[in-house]
């Protein structure tokens, strides 16, 4: 399992900080925490980005590499945020041969957001999908959950624009 | 809560609501202590009901009674799992004992004023199943084919009392066991009886437990831990997560007599993070049973101190692994390391610790209060007590059972489970998840404990039990497990990261009809390698789906190596679909269908049809079945 | 001793007790093939490949892992199967399906663990192909890293993080994604790493080597316009000999001069010299701070992995740092100052080249505040290791094992025995007192020998009485080390006024420019101490024990620098540090 990095520039506030800090704090002295820390982390800001992983490198004193180390290997942690709008396009065979490929490039170049990963304003996340089992409707992509079948690059814009 | 007397107060004052739900007390009258109570409704509350919509029901519940004033009569009870998942949501109303499944908000009105005002049972929410061929009524849980051979030991208060009331625990003899090991046996005493029940570890190996906690025992007195492994990531399994949901009470009871015995006054439940239920009622359970005194500095004034800390996963399968489980609590990476040391000698932070699933803690309590004896006179020679399994699959009852050790395959799955669907034939059952085998059905008669299972290519695992039918192709269903385990390897060790790559990539070709004759001897290599030289259980199990499944189908092997078909239909990349030009009447769905602009029209009219039949183009054929599931009259198939 | 008695392959032997099966198979001289295990500090048994088959209690023969499987009395071992053999093949064959197999062109080619095992059992393709994964090569330090190669035994791992400290390099993601890298993929580079090189010499592969920067040398060598001078460091005479074949330890100091002069260096000289120029002003800094003020303890500066590593970890104590650049900046400064006046060069002419036992030193010479010679003349124009002189050697086909010793050169030939030990850990420290002690008492020191600092434990302290002071010092060598003595120092625990740090563990003749010795060799040789041993002998039989009789350090004062620590002396042998943090 390979995590992509993230290009969402981070957007944390003061308050998230702080939460996080009086979090690390809390687990002062406890044996094995980080487990626990990153847990609660996540659960501040959605994701465990570089800015977030130095301070809890800093204040617990565990080096940045063994922090991520332990980040890329347990698959609840994210390094990207989920996008406000968050695009998934079947890459199934059905609809990869229906063109799926061409939509999600098309997807991709309007949104600016590549495969896999979320935009760096945090709005758009786009992912491609095994098979959703909707193939009499192929090319299908999906956009926070809603489904949309029978695709042509040229209707893109035009779906992508209710969200915009 | 300071003493025993206390403890045995509370009891008292529960049992009365306890044994109406035993349901063999039918009336009120005859139970005292219940003050306006005369109905108690059980809405299962288990991670499978709740997410077909129990809290709802539970709401519309308490709004009815409310509505009718008739919340001080009624009590309502959120349980954990009965088990029976498939009829979810389920209700209970005692002491009737009534069953309902598949209750709907809508049906609560009915419900209210029909049963629990009126006295008349609904019967359409009443459970029918067949018997001896004829379709029948059956009112009374305790009554259904699931839960006739049933032996509820592990899972007896799940969907019996509310998980989150410590109370309803204490109610049926709850915290009794850990009072008496302090007050009137030895540590040593307590690791005999554990020893003398002939307790293994229900997670996977079998391990005799008492064995475990003596090891431990042995090792100088000084720090040491006790370990709950709820950390269950089995496809397809959720025994522990019922357990937690439903009992939780039952395990942190387990650990501090675990504790009391080997010397421990710490422990640590590793559980998943994807069980935000089971999570929950833990900490409910924690944090009433410190308040109690149960947990924490000098339990019933007896000088010893117990405390647990929880600690949530975060998805990795291979942290089921003890030592990889400790490392990932020690806050690390969730890497197996080399045994020896065994964990019971230099475990958790170095100290000696034991790890024993939450299975295996459940039958604990009982045990204690019930002697040995009646423990070891349940199941088989060598294994002894119960085994809970999550039946899925092909199967009619799929959900949560529990059996005494020794019922044989074809008891769960004829009698228990109620039998295969559609009239379709039995082909294997797969225990043991990824790490198991499939047991073909010329094994169905085989009493089921560990050595049996082992000796046939599979293993107890800790409790998935998957059954397939004529329609599922066994080198897909070794490639769904494999493709899991590569997905979980840990990556340490090279057998396991880079042996079962290999190993599914090997598969991959064979399911895409690509195979040789030559690939299933490298295959047979490869899972000997991995299976003797991988550093930790994961890997070492790994390759048994393919072992056991190319050890009793090689012909469907061979079937895609050679023919370069999959006898079952499953594999996509060697189907064939096929139109038959007599059924079909012309209409073009298909084709509308088609992704890929395969089907065409023939000039061929079948006698009483107005339109030209359809043709599939193999060339063009991409296998995605979307002809086949729209056609209405029956005229594609695949082969 | 405890002992247990064993069968291996059917012969009974006695071995301790507490030994592994690995342990016990070597003492009976069998060896068992390993990639991942290194004793002491990566004993994870990942790698598999050294599984063998155990018997105990008379119970079935059964796989385990030799490297940290415990012997137990009455065991059985076999180690040589068919089973076995066909186990470490599918190993191998599994190994190089995801290893880019370039071992044409790989420097560590005929010095690759992994390719002397593929020779040994016959090994060449793997039956198994299928998916493998690409990795950028990050070649922006001097410490190359291409993941391409690596077979994630993890090693450099170990190495890096419980050795070193430092933990800049670890597993990231899992499964087949499994890789060692840095944190979010970040090239080292932009990490705390300190370039000490540790994690290439534990390499078994060639997933980590150096910058190799012999090509600018052959280039200025055949300048003509260009004068090119080498000096060697006090440790790279001890090591270099094992480019050649030599056992671990043998002194080739001759043979290395001779080769060197072959090459066409114009000068070659020894660094011993300014390694006596380092102590009289270290010293001389160090009874400054003592008697008139300064921060203290203070700590040595000629180690640059030790330095970086101050700045990033222990930013706070830079002004400890003793100002003294080290001796193979010191030789530079000279050379481009001193000598080039003296010689009527223009410094920009010259093409100074030092030959070091450290990675770390080629990040060194670009480090700012290190020009004596201003105009953004470097002090020294290309640092290059041992690895590196022995392969330039190698390369200019000079048959270094027939060569006759030769000497170094004047005017920078002469260095004393506390010079040479420089390259041991404690060297600095007993070097620098011998000079303190004549200093501070003002009478000749009768015995020179300081054999508390010497060793190669981890961290050393003793105490000094001079006269009315009490000298307090203490020594650490690897940074893991150097991490715990300054946190007891911060703490108040420990109470010193001298640090003598060394990046690497054992100091410089355990450097990480140094030549590479198999896991197997640094199991049953303490290298270290074996190398340590040829600049010890070397310091013994010299005639010539302490820096400040050096005659041609005290030429440089009578004719350059004046007095030690004077203003010309800080302006050229001197330097300033950075803040870094994490």
């Amino acid at each position: 399992m390979k995590k992509k990095l993230t290009t969402v520039v981070f957007r944390g506030t003061p308050e998230q900080e702080e939460k996080l800090i009086a979090a690390i704090d809390k687990y002062k002295g406890v044996k094995g925490a980080m487990m626990p820390i990153l847990q609660e982390a996540q659960s501040i800001y959605g994701y465990l980005p570089i800015e977030v992983q130095k301070i809890i490198a800093e204040r617990t004193g565990v080096s940045l590499e063994e922090i991520y180390g332990i980040a890329s290997f347990y698959a609840q942690f994210k390094l990207n945020p989920d996008g406000e709008v968050a695009v998934a396009v079947c890459l199934g065979t059905a609809c990869y041969v229906k063109g799926s490929g061409q939509i999600i490039e098309e997807v991709s170049k309007q949104l600016n957001v590549a495969v896999g990963s979320t935009s760096p304003d945090g709005r758009y996340s786009l992912e491609a999908t095994r098979c959703i089992g909707a193939c009499g409707l192929a090319p299908v992509m999906t956009i926070n959950g809603e489904v949309y079948g029978r695709l042509t690059v040229a209707e893109v814009a035009g779906i992508l624009e209710k969200y915009r | 809560m300071k003493s025993i007397q206390e403890l045995s107060e509370i009891r008292d004052r529960m049992k009365q609501a306890m044994v109406i739900r035993k349901g063999t007390e039918k009336s009120y009258d005859a139970v005292a202590g219940q003050g306006s109570v005369r109905s108690q409704v059980l809405i299962c509350g288990g991670t499978g009901c709740t997410s077909s919509g129990s809290v709802n029901i539970h709401k519309a519940l308490d709004e009815e009674l409310e509505r009718r004033g008739l919340q001080d009569q009624v009590k309502v009870v959120q349980t954990g799992c009965f088990g029976l998942c498939a009829n979810g949501p389920i209700m209970i109303i005692y002491p009737e004992g009534t069953f309902y499944s598949h209750v709907k908000v809508e049906d609560v009105p009915e419900i209210v004023s029909e049963h629990l005002l009126g006295g008349r049972s609904v019967d359409r929410l009443l459970h029918k199943e067949k018997v001896d061929g004829v379709l029948t009524t059956i009112p009374s849980l305790a009554d259904t084919g699931f839960y006739k051979k049933q032996h509820r030991v592990a899972l007896r208060n799940c969907g019996a009392i509310d998980p989150e009331n410590i109370d309803e625990y204490i109610g049926t003899d709850g915290y009794q066991a850990l009072a008496k090991v302090l007050t009137q046996m030895t540590p040593q005493q307590v690791i005999d009886t554990v020893l003398a029940s002939g307790l293994r570890g229900r997670g996977g190996a079998g391990f005799p437990t008492g064995r475990k906690w003596q090891f431990a025992a042995n090792q100088p007195a000084g720090k040491k831990y006790v370990v709950c492994n709820a950390d269950e990531g089995d496809p397809g399994a959720f025994m522990d997560r019922s357990v937690l949901e439903g009992d939780p009470h039952a395990v942190l009871e387990a650990m501090a007599i675990a504790g009391y015995a080997i010397g421990a006054d710490e422990g640590y439940i590793y559980v998943r993070a994807e069980y935000p239920i089971a999570v929950h009622r833990l900490q409910v359970a924690i944090a009433q049973a410190r308040e109690y005194g149960l947990l924490g500095q000098d339990i019933f004034g007896t000088g010893f101190n117990f405390d647990i800390t929880l600690r949530l996963g975060a998805g990795a399968f291979v942290c089921g692994e003890e030592t990889a489980l400790l490392t990932s609590i020690e806050g690390n990476r969730g890497e197996p390391h080399p045994r020896p040391p065994f964990p019971a000698v230099k475990g958790l932070f170095g100290k000696p610790t034991i790890i024993n699933n939450v299975e295996t803690y459940a039958n604990v309590a009982q045990i204690i209060n019930n002697g040995a004896a009646w423990f070891s006179a349940m199941g088989t020679e060598k294994s002894k007590g119960t085994k809970v399994f999550a039946l899925g699959g092909k199967i009619v009852n799929t959900g949560l059972v529990e059996i005494p050790m020794g019922t044989t395959l074809r008891e769960i799955i004829d009698d228990i489970g109620g039998g295969i669907p559609n009239g379709k034939k039995f082909k294997a059952a797969q225990t043991g998840g990824p790490s198991g085998g499939c047991i073909p059905a010329r094994f169905l008669d085989t009493p089921i404990d560990y050595d049996n299972l082992l000796a046939i290519g599979s293993m107890m695992g800790s409790g998935g039990l998957i059954v397939m039918d004529e329609d599922n192709c066994m080198v897909d269903i070794a490639h769904f497990f494999l493709e899991f385990t590569v997905d979980e390897s840990c990556g340490k060790c090279t057998p396991c990261r880079v042996g079962t790559r290999r190993l599914l990539e090997i598969l991959e070709k064979i399911i895409s009809g690509n195979g040789e004759m030559e690939d299933l001897d490298r295959m047979e290599e490869l899972c000997r390698y991995i299976k003797e030289g991988s550093a930790c259980g994961l890997g070492q199990t790994a390759p048994n789906p393919v072992i056991a499944t190319m050890k009793y189908f090689r012909d469907e092997y061979i079937a895609h190596i050679v023919d370069k078909t999959c006898p079952a239909g499953v594999c996509k990349k060697l189907l064939r679909y096929s139109i038959d030009p007599e059924k079909c009447i012309g209409c073009g769905k298909c084709a509308r269908n088609c992704p890929n602009e395969a089907i065409v029209r023939t000039d061929y009219i079948a006698p009483g049809h107005k339109l030209a039949s359809m043709q599939i183009l193999a060339e063009k054929c991409v296998k995605c079945g979307a002809c086949m599931s729209g056609c209405k009259f029956d005229a594609i198939s695949k082969s | 001793m405890e002992t247990v008695n064993v069968k291996i392959n059917g012969r009974d032997y006695v071995v301790p007790a507490n030994a592994t099966v690995l342990e016990a198979a070597r003492a009976a001289k069998i060896d068992i093939p390993t990639l991942c295990y290194l004793k002491d500090i990566n004993e994870i048994g990942a790698c598999r490949l050294c599984l063998v088959e155990v018997s105990e209690g008379g119970r079935p023969f059964r796989m385990v892992t030799a490297c940290v499987y415990p012997v137990t009395d009455g065991m059985e071992i076999k180690t040589n199967t068919p089973k076995i053999i066909a186990s470490r093949k599918m190993n191998l064959e599994l190994l190089l399906s995801n290893h880019d197999k370039k071992c044409l062109e790989c420097v560590r080619s005929t010095n690759c663990e992994l390719q002397t095992l593929c020779r040994q059992y016959g090994v060449s393709e793997s039956r198994f192909q299928g998916a493998t994964n690409h990795y950028t090569i990050d070649d922006k330090t001097p410490i190359i890293r291409d993941n391409n190669k690596c077979i994630l035994c993890r090693r450099c791992v170990a190495v890096c993080g419980k050795v070193q400290g430092v933990g800049v390099i670890g597993a990231n993601d899992r499964g087949f994604d499994t890789h060692i890298a840095s944190a979010f993929e970040n090239p080292l580079a932009a990490t705390s790493c300190i370039n000490c090189g540790q994690c290439i010499v534990n390499c078994p592969v060639g997933a980590l080597y150096e910058r190799d920067d012999t090509e600018k040398v052959f280039e200025a060598l055949a300048n003509p316009d260009k004068h090119v001078l080498i000096c060697t460091a006090p440790s790279v005479r001890a090591q270099i000999g094992e480019c050649f074949g030599y056992e671990p330890g043998t002194d080739c100091e001759g043979k290395m001069v001779a080769a060197l002069r072959a090459l066409g260096f114009e000068g070659v000289y020894d660094m011993n010299l300014t390694a006596d120029l380092t102590i009289v002003e270290e010293a001389t800094e160090l009874v400054g701070r003592i008697q008139g003020g300064g921060a203290l303890p203070m700590i040595t500066s000629c180690s640059p992995g030790w330095i970086k590593f101050c700045e990033h970890y222990f930013p706070e104590m830079t002004e400890n740092l003793s100002t003294c650049k080290s001796p193979q900046q010191m030789f530079g400064a000279v050379v481009k100052t001193y000598y080039a006046q003296k010689m009527g060069w223009n410094p920009e002419d010259i093409l100074f080249v030092s030959a070091i036992p450290c990675t770390a030193k080629k990040f060194e010479v670009g480090r700012p505040d290190q020009s004596a010679a201003g105009n953004g003349i470097p002090d020294v124009d290309v640092a290059i290791t041992t690895r590196e002189v022995g392969r330039m050697i190698q390369k200019a086909g000079i048959d270094f094992r027939h060569l006759e010793d030769e000497a170094f050169d004047a005017p920078f030939d002469i260095g004393s025995g506390a010079g040479a030990i420089f390259g041991a850990t404690g060297g600095v420290m007993e070097a620098a007192l011998r000079y303190a002690a004549e200093l501070i008492l003002h009478t000749k020191l009768e015995k020179v020998d300081f054999p508390e600092v010497r060793g190669t434990e981890g961290i050393k302290v003793a105490a000094y009485k001079l006269g009315d002071l009490t000298v307090r010092v203490a020594v650490a060598s690897g940074t893991g080390n150097a991490k715990e003595l300054l946190n007891k120092v911060k703490s108040g625990e420990l109470d010193v006024q001298f640090i003598e740090i060394m990046a690497c563990p054992g100091g410089c003749v355990n450097g990480g420019g140094q030549p590479i010795q198999p896991a197997h060799v640094r199991a049953s040789v303490d290298l270290r101490a074996v190398r340590a041993a040829v600049l010890y002998n070397d310091d013994s039989l010299n005639n010539l024990r302490k820096s400040q009789d050096n005659l041609a350090v005290q030429k440089l004062y009578d004719e350059f620098f004046g007095q030690p620590n004077s203003e010309k002396a800080h302006h050229i042998l001197h330097t300033s540090y950075i803040k870094r943090g994490l």
